[in-house]
C-alpha cells in the first residue's frame, strides 16, 4: 500500500477510531481506574477482593453456571437447526433464517417480559396446563425460567454464526467424504463439525458473554430473588458505589477472557485467511 | 478392455420441470478411459453424479458389476471420485487426506502407511504427507484429489471435469499423467469434460452428449473423422456445416457446385447436411478449384494458419500451413473422401448446433 492510500485509509477510518477511543477505551480505562482505588481515589485491591464475599461470590457462581447451561442447550439446539436450514433449497432458507432473525426485531425487554406473562402463576402457560389437568407447572423465578429467558433471547446468536459457516462447505467436501466411505455420522463428527469450528467457537462467544453479564432476564423473570453477578454489579451502579462495580465488572471481564482465548482458539486467524486468499490467486 | 462393469439402463432425471437426461442408456467396460463430452448443461455432470451416488434418477436401473446399486447411497459403492474444484479437507493434512477412506475402513496403521506413501509417489508428489492442504497449488491439490480417491482401490474413478480449474500447459501435463495412471492401475475411468481436445488426447471412448441425449459414442478417431450429425461435427473441433443436397450416390451439391464424395446410400435429390474439417479444404490456384473465392480473413496460429475464404456465399474456414494473403483469389478444393454427408436432423434433440462453448 502506498503513502497516499495509507493515509486516505486514515481518513476514512478516523471517526470509528473517534468513537473507539470515546466509548470504548475511555470508559474502559475509567473502570479499571474505578476498580483499583476506593471512594477517595486511593489504590485498593479491596474492589476486586470483594468478590471473595459470600454473596457476591454465589451470584457469580450461579451466573456462571446458568449462562454455561444455556450456551450448550443453544448449541444443541442451534447446531442441527442450522444444519438442516444449510441442506434446504436456497428460497426456503432464507424464509427461515428471516423468521428466526424476526423476534431480534422486537426490543429485548418487551421479549423477556413476555416470557414473564407466559410463565407467570396463573399466566398463559399455567392457565392452559391447568385447563388440561396440569397443576401447578411453575417455573417463573426459578433458575430454569432464567436459563429459558437466557436460551429464547441469545439463541438466534448461536444460530446465525454456525449457520453462516456452514453454508460455505462446499458441497463437494461432504459428497467426498460420503464417496470415501464415510456414514452420516461420521462425515458430520470429522467433516463437518470440524470445518464449522470458528462460527462454533464466535456462537458460544455471543451467547456465553451476554447470558454471564445479564441482569435484565434475571431481573425479570427470577423476581429479583435470584441475583446474578449483573445483578450485583447494577445494585452497586444504583447505589452510586461505582468503585465496587467497577471491582466486580473487572472480576467478570477475566471469566470473558478466559472463554474467548478458550473458543477462539479455532478461529482462522488473520494470516491463514489471507495465505488461503493467496492460494486462491496461485490456482 | 472386458466386460460391461456399469450399465446404465433407461436413466431419466429432471430438476423439477427442467428435463435433464432423458431415457439414457449407456454401458462402461471394464478398464476404459471413457469420456462424457458436452457443452454446459448436457447432462454429463448429472450422469456422472448418478454414477457415483450422489443423485438418483428418477427413472431407470444403474448396474454395477450385475448388482443392481440404483438405492446404495454412495459409501456403499465401490467407485471412488475426483470433484471439481479437488474438494479436499482443508482442516486435514495432506497424509490425513488420503487415508480418511482407509480410516473409515479400519485399516492397520502400517497399511495406511503404505498406502499413502505409494498414492503420493504415484502422483509425484512423495514427501508432501504433512503439508496442509490448502497450502498446496492447484495442480498439486488435484494430484492428492486423485491419491486419496485411489489408495481405495476403486474399480472406477470419476473425474468430474478434473483439470477445469488448471492453467493450459498444466492441463496438459495433467492428462498425461492421467493417462499413465489408468494404465498404471488398471483401472475404469469415468471422465467428465466440456473441452473436446481433452477427450480426444486421453479417452478410449467418447460420449457426446448434449440436452440430456447421447449424441454419437465412438472412439476418439470415429468422433472426429465421422460425426454423426451437425452437433457432434459442430463441438469437436472446427467445421465447415453446409446445407445441401445429395444429387446420387457419390455426387453431393451445395453452394450452387456439385462436388464427388464417397458417401451411398442417401437416396437421390434428398437435402443433407455436409460437413468439412477446415484442414481438408485445400486452396489452389482460382482455375484449379471447384468453386472460386477471395481470402477475407488471416490469422497466424502457430502450427498453421487460419483464413476465411467468401466463395459460393458461404465463409468458409481454412486451416493450412500455407498462406494466402487477404484478397486473394483462390480456388477451393475438397477430396471426396474429406466431405462427410449428414442426414438432416429429424428430432429435436439433434437439432442443437450453434450450442458453442
Amino acid at each position: 500500500m502506498n503513502k497516499k492510500a495509507r493515509r486516505k485509509n486514515a481518513l476514512v477510518s478516523s471517526p470509528y477510531m473517534v468513537w473507539i477511543a470515546a466509548f470504548i477505551i475511555i470508559p474502559l480505562l475509567f473502570i479499571v481506574y474505578y476498580g483499583f482505588t476506593d471512594g477517595a481515589g486511593n489504590f485498593t485491591l479491596e474492589q476486586i477482593k470483594s468478590i471473595a464475599r459470600e454473596e457476591y461470590y454465589e451470584a457469580l457462581i450461579l451466573s456462571l453456571v446458568l449462562s454455561i447451561i444455556s450456551t450448550v442447550i443453544c448449541l444443541l439446539l442451534a447446531y442441527p437447526l442450522a444444519l438442516i436450514l444449510r441442506n434446504m433449497n436456497l428460497s426456503k432458507q432464507g424464509f427461515i433464517v428471516f423468521v428466526f432473525i424476526l423476534p431480534m426485531w422486537m426490543n429485548f425487554l418487551l421479549r423477556t417480559y413476555a416470557w414473564q406473562a407466559i410463565l407467570d402463576i396463573n399466566g398463559v402457560l399455567d392457565t392452559a396446563l391447568s385447563a388440561i389437568g396440569i397443576e401447578g407447572f411453575n417455573i417463573i423465578n426459578t433458575p430454569a425460567a432464567i436459563v429459558l429467558g437466557m436460551v429464547y433471547d441469545y439463541l438466534p446468536f448461536m444460530v446465525l454464526p454456525i449457520y453462516n459457516v456452514l453454508v460455505k462447505i462446499d458441497d463437494n467436501v461432504i459428497n467426498a467424504a460420503r464417496d470415501l466411505g464415510a456414514n452420516f455420522w461420521q462425515t458430520l463428527v470429522k467433516i463437518i463439525i470440524p470445518l464449522s469450528k470458528p462460527g462454533i467457537a464466535s456462537g458460544i462467544i455471543m451467547v456465553f458473554v451476554p447470558a454471564l453479564t445479564t441482569f435484565v432476564i434475571s431481573d425479570i423473570l427470577g423476581g429479583g430473588k435470584l441475583l446474578l453477578i449483573g445483578n450485583i454489579v447494577e445494585r452497586q451502579v444504583k447505589a452510586d458505589n461505582l468503585n465496587q462495580a467497577a471491582g466486580l465488572s473487572l472480576v467478570l471481564m477475566v471469566f470473558i477472557i478466559i472463554n474467548m482465548l478458550f473458543s477462539g482458539k479455532d478461529e482462522p486467524d488473520i494470516k491463514t485467511v489471507k495465505e488461503g486468499k493467496k492460494n486462491e490467486k496461485l490456482r | 478392455m472386458g466386460n460391461k462393469l456399469i450399465d446404465l439402463q433407461g436413466i431419466t432425471k429432471s430438476y423439477g420441470k427442467q428435463m435433464v437426461l432423458d431415457d439414457l442408456n449407456l454401458y462402461i467396460r471394464e478398464n476404459e478411459f471413457l469420456t462424457l463430452l458436452g457443452p454446459s448443461g448436457c447432462g454429463k455432470t448429472t450422469t456422472l453424479r448418478i454414477i457415483g451416488g450422489f443423485e438418483s434418477p428418477d427413472k431407470g436401473r444403474v448396474v454395477f458389476d450385475g448388482q443392481d446399486i440404483t438405492d446404495l447411497p454412495p459409501n456403499k459403492r465401490h467407485l471412488n471420485t475426483v470433484f471439481q474444484k479437488y474438494a479436499l479437507f482443508t482442516h486435514m493434512t495432506i497424509a490425513e487426506n488420503i487415508a480418511f477412506g482407509l480410516k473409515i475402513k479400519n485399516k492397520s496403521k502400517a497399511y495406511i502407511d503404505d498406502k499413502i506413501k505409494y498414492a503420493l509417489k504415484l502422483v509425484n508428489l512423495d514427501g508432501f504427507e504433512n503439508r496442509m492442504a490448502d497450502s498446496l497449488s492447484g495442480g498439486q491439490q488435484q494430484r492428492i484429489a486423485i491419491a486419496r480417491a485411489i489408495v481405495n482401490e476403486p474399480k472406477v474413478l470419476l473425474l468430474d471435469e478434473p483439470l477445469g480449474a488448471l492453467d493450459l500447459k498444466l492441463r496438459q501435463d495433467m492428462q498425461y499423467e492421467l493417462i499413465r495412471l489408468k494404465n498404471e492401475l488398471g483401472i475404469t475411468f469415468v471422465f467428465v469434460t466440456h473441452d473436446q481436445e481433452e477427450a480426444l488426447t486421453m479417452s478410449d471412448t467418447i460420449v457426446v452428449m448434449n440436452q440430456g441425449y447421447i449424441q454419437q459414442v465412438g472412439t476418439p478417431e470415429m468422433i472426429y473423422n465421422e460425426p454423426e450429425n451437425a452437433f457432434v461435427a459442430d463441438f469437436i473441433g472446427d467445421s465447415n456445416i453446409i446445407p445441401g443436397t445429395m444429387i446420387e450416390d457419390e455426387l453431393v451439391e451445395f453452394l450452387g457446385t456439385k462436388f464427388r464424395c464417397v458417401d451411398k446410400g442417401f437416396g437421390n435429390n434428398k437435402p443433407v447436411d455436409v460437413v468439412i474439417r477446415p484442414e481438408d479444404v485445400e486452396l489452389v490456384a482460382p482455375e484449379k478449384g471447384t468453386i472460386k473465392g477471395v481470402v477475407t480473413h488471416l490469422i497466424f496460429k502457430g502450427v498453421h494458419y487460419e483464413m476465411e475464404v467468401m466463395a459460393g456465399g458461404f465463409e468458409w474456414l481454412v486451416q493450412s500451413t500455407k498462406m494466402s494473403p487477404v484478397g486473394a483469389e483462390v480456388g477451393i478444393k475438397v477430396d471426396p473422401f474429406n466431405i462427410q454427408i449428414m442426414n438432416k436432423p429429424e428430432s429435436e434433440d439433434e437439432e442443437a448446433v450453434g450450442v458453442d462453448e
